[in-house]
């Protein structure tokens, strides 16, 4: 055989006259940035508030997604004044942030310019929306968390966080009556509504455990500016929810497997299309004013 | 429609019912008088009957014009911008809500209103039948059909009747926050880079002839429009409304350097009007009759939303029901 008649061995770079060149991974995807774990307090603060904020960004965005298209004109304004809420709520977690931060980042750049396994949110808050009772079950399982949540939060000894907390803490209260009331309706209305909400929490329910997520951030930080850890409040949670249920005629589901990862960035495959759609706008013309 | 009124053959066709002269005479001396209408008062079938549509063809307009807004609410381009065009749209919702509950008080239910939107009989706004194709549209949107529906309903404001003059108070404060907010995304887009100027002088060739039809068709010639006007349901034509908004608008397009797409825009110093070309209203019958780029689209969004939530009514029905110990009547629908 000839040697230069090799048709069937693939592009090897074998035999070529220069070596190809190999491109350190490092260089590609630039330094390699540890956050979650780094252990480092500044870090672990700016992990903190990415998690509520992302949490409340993605939420208010798929309930804005009802917009025009609830079963009532009053829900649509009611998920409309959820949603504005929840995103302002975001906004305000982003600056505190991006303040400690320093890297100059706003909060446009962390909702826009983020890919999904970057965001920290619970991946409950990203699940679609389903129909009105998967939404309605899924902002009273979330929310019956926030309102005990941002109250303790609203004590941290870090001004702009507290005060961030202690507004989203009155919005949430509002919020948690909204979503309990419609349980409520739902679960004692008619037969059909009472299978829909009942199969929707029990679709949701495994997703409520990672609510109840901490690691070394929520250690940091409660030791850095006293902010409650989430585990501490799973009791309080539980009773909330599961009175609303009883008196809703709806029984308490039982989780047959509890995934997790949001908060380390491992979601489902939902949030990347969501954000794609949400970003697609901003990235298409980078550094354009609006 | 939305806040004008347009009327089809087969409203002009409606029989005119006879009524009390003495009576007729009196109502004329109150609405000369500038007294307003309130629902308990005596009123000429044919007031009640023009305001109904009136005042339900604007209501159904806020609730489709949901729509198009919508359809950028999750890809608006910062957190700024997205949440003002969610408590945008969401204030539409509210003015639907308020003008329906308004046009209960002459004796429909909005159950009925909204039937008639769904079922295609009812007509709202032309213009909520185009697409919003780019994030031009919503600044645009904004600033021609805010702005043209602040025309209208200023002078709604001083309508004869009580509720809907009301109701156009509260609701002219919150479209001219929209007017000023898209005339602002406007004024950005068009100091903006090529693509951002690009995309808004495409939104204003798309939507500026739509806009100015949404005034209605010429009607000076309408022996109703004389009636309307006496009763004061109108207080100005269709086409002098039209001209004060060509008049408001052009100077803003001049501020922002954007073109208008009329060849025959021109400044008539005598009348101190911006004279503008003729207007496609084969075009507008089209839409108006259900051929739009998006009338069924809209329609089917509707009555889906609609559909959909028939099992969230029936619960609140029922749980309502049960509250109040009344017998349970089997979940027929509840509000709409
Ligand atoms: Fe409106
Ligand atoms: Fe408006």
């Amino acid at each position: 055989m000839a040697p230069d008649a090799t048709p069937d061995e693939p592009e090897t770079g074998a035999g070529a006259p220069v070596a190809p060149r190999i491109v350190p991974v490092t260089t590609t995807l630039g330094p390699l940035r540890p956050t979650a774990t780094s252990g480092q307090p500044a870090d672990a603060f700016v992990e903190y508030c990415l998690r509520l904020a992302d949490d409340r960004l993605v939420l208010g965005h798929r309930l804005s997604e009802w917009c025009g298209h609830a079963p009532i004109l009053e829900e649509d304004i009611a998920l409309a004044n959820i949603a504005l809420d929840l995103i302002g709520q975001a906004e305000a977690f982003f600056s505190v942030a991006a303040e400690a931060e320093g890297r100059g980042r706003t909060p446009d750049d962390f909702a826009y310019f983020r890919d999904d396994v970057a965001f920290r949110n619970a991946m409950l808050c990203e699940l679609p929306n389903g129909d009105f009772g998967v939404t309605i079950a899924r902002q009273f399982l979330w929310t019956a968390l926030q309102v005990p949540f941002t109250k303790a939060l609203s004590a941290a000894s870090h001004a702009q966080l507290a005060g961030a907390a202690a507004k989203a803490h009155k919005e949430h209260v509002y919020h948690l009556r909204h979503a309990a009331d419609w349980v409520l309706k739902l679960g004692d209305g008619t037969p059909e509504s009472h299978a829909r909400v009942q199969a929707a929490l029990d679709g949701l329910w495994p997703y409520t455990d990672e609510l109840f997520y901490a690691d070394g951030v929520d250690a940091a930080v409660a030791a850095l500016v006293g902010a409650p850890v989430v585990t501490a409040l799973r009791e309080d949670w539980a009773r909330t929810v599961e009175a609303v249920l009883r008196q809703a005629t709806l029984s308490v589901p039982v989780a047959d497997w509890t995934p997790a990862g949001g908060r380390l960035g491992r979601h489902t495959e939902h949030l990347g299309h969501m954000l794609a759609e949400m970003q697609s706008l901003a990235r298409a013309h980078p550094g354009a004013q609006w | 429609m939305y806040g004008a009124n347009v009327e089809t053959a087969a409203d002009r066709k409606a029989p005119a019912p006879v009524e009390d002269p003495a009576l007729l005479a009196e109502f004329q001396a109150r609405i000369d008088r500038g007294e307003s209408i309130e629902p308990k008062d005596w009123m000429p079938a044919r007031y009640r009957r023009q305001l109904v549509r009136m005042m339900s063809q604007h209501a159904h307009s806020e609730i489709v014009g949901m729509l198009p807004e919508g359809n950028w609410i999750t890809r608006a381009p910062n957190l700024r911008r997205k949440m003002a065009l969610i408590a945008k749209v969401q204030d539409e919702a509210g003015h639907g809500h308020y003008i329906y509950c308004g046009t209960e008080t002459l004796g429909v239910s909005r159950d009925e209103l909204v039937d008639d939107l769904l079922a295609g009989r009812a007509k709202y706004s032309q213009i909520f039948n185009y697409p919003t194709l780019t994030w031009a549209d919503i600044g645009v949107i904004g600033w021609f059909v805010d702005g043209a529906a602040i025309v209208n309903q200023t002078v709604l404001a001083k309508a004869s009747y009580g509720p809907y003059a009301r109701a156009m108070i509260r609701i002219c404060k919150e479209e001219n926050f929209h007017k000023r907010q898209g005339f602002e995304i406007c004024a950005v887009l068009s100091q903006g880079t090529d693509a951002q100027r690009e995309m808004l002088q495409d939104a204003v060739n798309r939507w500026w002839w739509p806009s100015l039809m949404m005034f209605g068709p010429s009607d000076t010639d309408s022996p109703n429009s004389r009636d309307l006007l006496a009763w004061r349901i109108k207080r100005f034509t269709n086409d002098e409304l039209r001209q004060r908004f060509v008049n408001l608008t052009v100077p803003q397009a001049q501020a922002i350097g954007v073109r208008l797409p009329d060849p025959d825009l021109r400044y008539d110093a005598d009348t101190q009007n911006w004279v503008f070309g003729e207007i496609d209203w084969a075009e507008f019958w089209a839409v108006v009759n259900g051929n739009g780029p998006c009338n069924r689209e809209r329609l089917a969004a509707r009555n889906k939303a609609h559909a959909d939530g028939a099992w969230v009514r029936q619960a609140a029905t029922a749980y309502a029901a049960k509250r109040a110990g009344a017998p349970r009547d089997g979940g027929s629908t509840a509000a709409a």
